[in-house]
């Protein structure tokens, strides 16, 4: 299956341009644009170009390993591997009821990832192009622009991913790469000490996650054509939901609407995600691209995340938020938003709630309990399922009597969006580059619609990623005939070509 | 209340050369904990500096980031350094451009801070440490001993070289009184 501008007629008569790699995104990912000599667009891909093999190598270890070893994937949302692996694993140990402490525990360390990473998507990653502009000098477009220029958001941006750090070191013993899920429950609670640290900031956290919804509410309220416009396509969404249609991002069940809101499937066993979902695979990335079986790969692709969590929900359980979801649904009059830059929006929502979502369970005295741990009838297979902070992430474990895995599928939150940030990025290319000169602020419009969904790709990629941006202009020869250079420090270089 | 000296380990155990710094927080750990000022000291080991660390710069007397360098060959080199702004990146700040940070967040001046870098060449993953890295590494615990035993600004300015500049063994040694706890 290929979509408009996926794959070029006669690409051999076209021009490339390459941005490689991707930056402010982390891990290996690669746009290829391909014009004719009038510089129409022909072709545009998103393309993953490196392999790591986590699914292999996973393969033969022990399964109480595994918690802990697949938060290598991401240094960004490692928690949430963390968490789905070992959901995964409690069916291994037989646990199918964690003990209240452990399930809160669990929930705590994961909105305390949702509030940190979506900060630092948001305030970051995003805001600088939010702020100064998708063509600003590139040099600028960083966490120390924004803070030179709006030193208050960047403190806050800083303060609140900090907390969310803080919840996760309470109780997973590290800010990255803890430990404290295992199999079964958890293997620490949460002190009366540390209930109190917490408890100090809270109220404050949640005041400045208002402030950042209100703060996006504005960005689009001053440019509303380019909000609703930039890099806009339809598609099907999806997204776990609480057993009473709230928004959860710990545990539920999946469910699907399409383009109009209509749902597709609703209350399936994430258990069942195979019988729901197929993966495509292309020759030119090595990112899967997933789509509902029910409606084949043409039509059954589907975006994951903010927007369609907040969307796909009946409602926000706690009140701040859901005032808020509730305006956002009146923005479109009922219809899906279905904007890239609205991901943003929705991720303040989402922030927002993480933080209500703490403060009630810093309150709940089940977290500080000492009944961690349940266990059962051994079992054989289990799957997890989380909402990341980007979307619906899987993992899928058989373990033999060795205890040893033999089996490791995961399917992660930007593996989801791999065709809809295709599309976004093709929309955004047409829109923006198709005749024009190529400059890096253009580029950087491709790289802002990536960003509005995922800022990182190495959950999907398996790489490191690197800061540097190069963009070579190649002509239908192969000559280089032009080049842009943006280095680390921001600092941008033309120069090269024949 | 804030330990007065805030000490960042910068590498990752995995990664070859890049070990070296967390190594050797090991040792400063180890040590105080047996016989060093302990209550004096917060230690952070990160992979790379993040904006957020900023924040545990705040209320310090003094800072100290210790990082493996290819530039510095074998050896060990120490400097006092100064806020810089022109550095950011997204993934990763130098020290120089975490102390901008702070200033552009209004957090103030910042600390006094001192870069200590152990000269590596090895950075491949799953990789232990190289000879040179460990001999850079027998070089720097001495140092770090010094600069543990009088914590304060102006002792350590006596003690630091300009960029890359590493330090003479001469200048190491008389401060080598602690014995390393491995």
């Amino acid at each position: 299956m290929t979509y408009a501008l996926e794959t070029a007629e006669r690409p051999e008569t076209l021009r490339r341009v390459a941005i490689d790699p991707v930056s402010r995104v982390e891990g290996h990912g690669k746009v290829t644009i391909l014009l004719d000599d009038a510089s129409k667009v022909h072709q545009v891909r998103l393309h993953v170009v490196e392999f790591r093999g986590f699914e292999r190598f996973i393969q033969g270890r022990p399964y109480w390993e595994v918690p802990v070893m697949v938060q290598r994937l991401c240094g960004i949302c490692p928690v949430s591997h963390h968490l789905a692996a070992s959901k995964a694993m409690d069916a291994i140990v037989g646990a199918t009821r964690l003990t209240p402490t452990a399930e809160k525990v669990r929930r705590l360390m994961h909105y305390g990832q949702i509030l940190q990473s979506h900060a630092l998507h948001f305030f970051h990653l995003c805001s600088p192009d939010l702020l100064f502009g998708f063509a600003s000098e590139a040099g600028r477009r960083n966490i120390v622009g924004v803070a030179q220029a709006h030193p208050e958001t960047a403190r806050r941006g800083v303060l609140l991913r900090r907390f969310g750090q803080e919840v996760i070191r309470v109780t997973a013993g590290k800010r990255i790469h803890g430990t404290g899920s295992v199999p079964g429950g958890v293997n620490k609670a949460v002190t009366p000490a540390e209930r109190e640290e917490l408890l100090k900031d809270i109220y404050a956290i949640v005041g400045w996650c208002r402030d950042a919804v209100r703060m996006v509410k504005e960005l689009h309220g001053q440019d509303p054509a380019l909000y609703n416009s930039f890099g806009v396509f339809r598609s099907n969404m999806m997204s776990l939901v609480g057993a009473d249609g709230g928004l959860d991002f710990y545990d539920g069940r999946l469910r699907a609407r399409d383009d109009t809101g209509k749902i597709l499937f609703d209350g399936v066993d994430y258990r069942d995600y195979r019988r729901f979902i197929r993966e495509e695979v292309k020759p030119w990335s090595y990112m899967k691209f997933p789509f509902l079986a029910e409606l084949g790969a043409e039509k059954g692709w589907y975006k994951v995340g903010p927007l369609a969590r907040v969307q796909n929900c009946d409602h926000i359980r706690t009140p701040l938020a859901e005032a808020e979801r509730r305006e956002f649904v009146d923005y479109a009059g009922g219809s899906p938003i279905h904007a890239p830059l609205a991901y943003h929006w929705t991720r303040m929502i989402e922030m927002l709630h993480a933080a209500e979502t703490i403060k009630d369970l810093l309150h709940d005295d089940d977290i500080l309990g000492d009944d961690l741990l349940a266990s059962g009838e051994r079992g054989r297979e289990g799957i997890g399922v989380v909402e990341a902070p980007r979307g619906t992430l899987i993992h899928h474990y058989r373990v033999d009597d060795d205890d040893l895995v033999t089996l490791c599928n995961l399917i992660v939150s930007t593996t989801h969006n791999n065709q809809a940030m295709n599309e976004a990025i093709r929309h955004v290319a047409k829109r923006y580059l198709s005749g024009r000169e190529i400059t890096e602020g253009l580029l950087n419009h491709i790289e802002v619609a990536i960003r509005a969904f995922d800022p990182c790709l190495s959950c999907a990629t398996h790489a490191l990623g690197q800061m540097a941006l190069e963009v070579s202009l190649v002509d239908a020869e192969g000559r280089e005939v032009d080049r842009l250079a943006r280095h680390g420090d921001g600092g941008v270089l033309r120069g090269g070509g024949a | 209340m804030k330990a007065p000296v805030a000490v960042f380990a910068i590498g990752n155990r995995s990664r070859g050369d890049d070990a070296a710094a967390p190594a050797l927080l090991d040792r400063l750990q180890a040590w105080l904990a047996s016989e060093g000022p302990r209550q004096d000291f917060e230690l952070f080991e990160a992979y790379q500096l993040q904006p957020e660390d900023a924040l545990d710069l705040a209320g310090r007397r003094v800072a100290l980031f210790i990082d493996a360098s290819r530039a510095v060959n074998a050896g060990v080199a120490f400097r006092e350094e100064a806020p810089r702004a022109g550095l950011a990146a997204t993934h990763a700040l130098a020290p120089a451009a975490l102390l901008d940070l702070y200033g552009k967040l209004g957090l103030g001046p910042p600390p006094p801070a001192f870069v200590m870098e152990i000269g590596a060449s090895r950075f491949e993953l799953g990789e232990g440490l190289s000879r040179e890295a460990e001999a850079a590494l027998e070089r720097a615990w001495p140092l770090l001993c010094g600069l543990a035993s009088a914590a304060r600004p102006e002792a350590w300015r006596a003690l630091a070289g300009g960029e890359g500049s590493q330090v003479p063994a001469d200048r190491v040694a008389p401060v080598a009184a602690p014995r390393s706890p491995r």
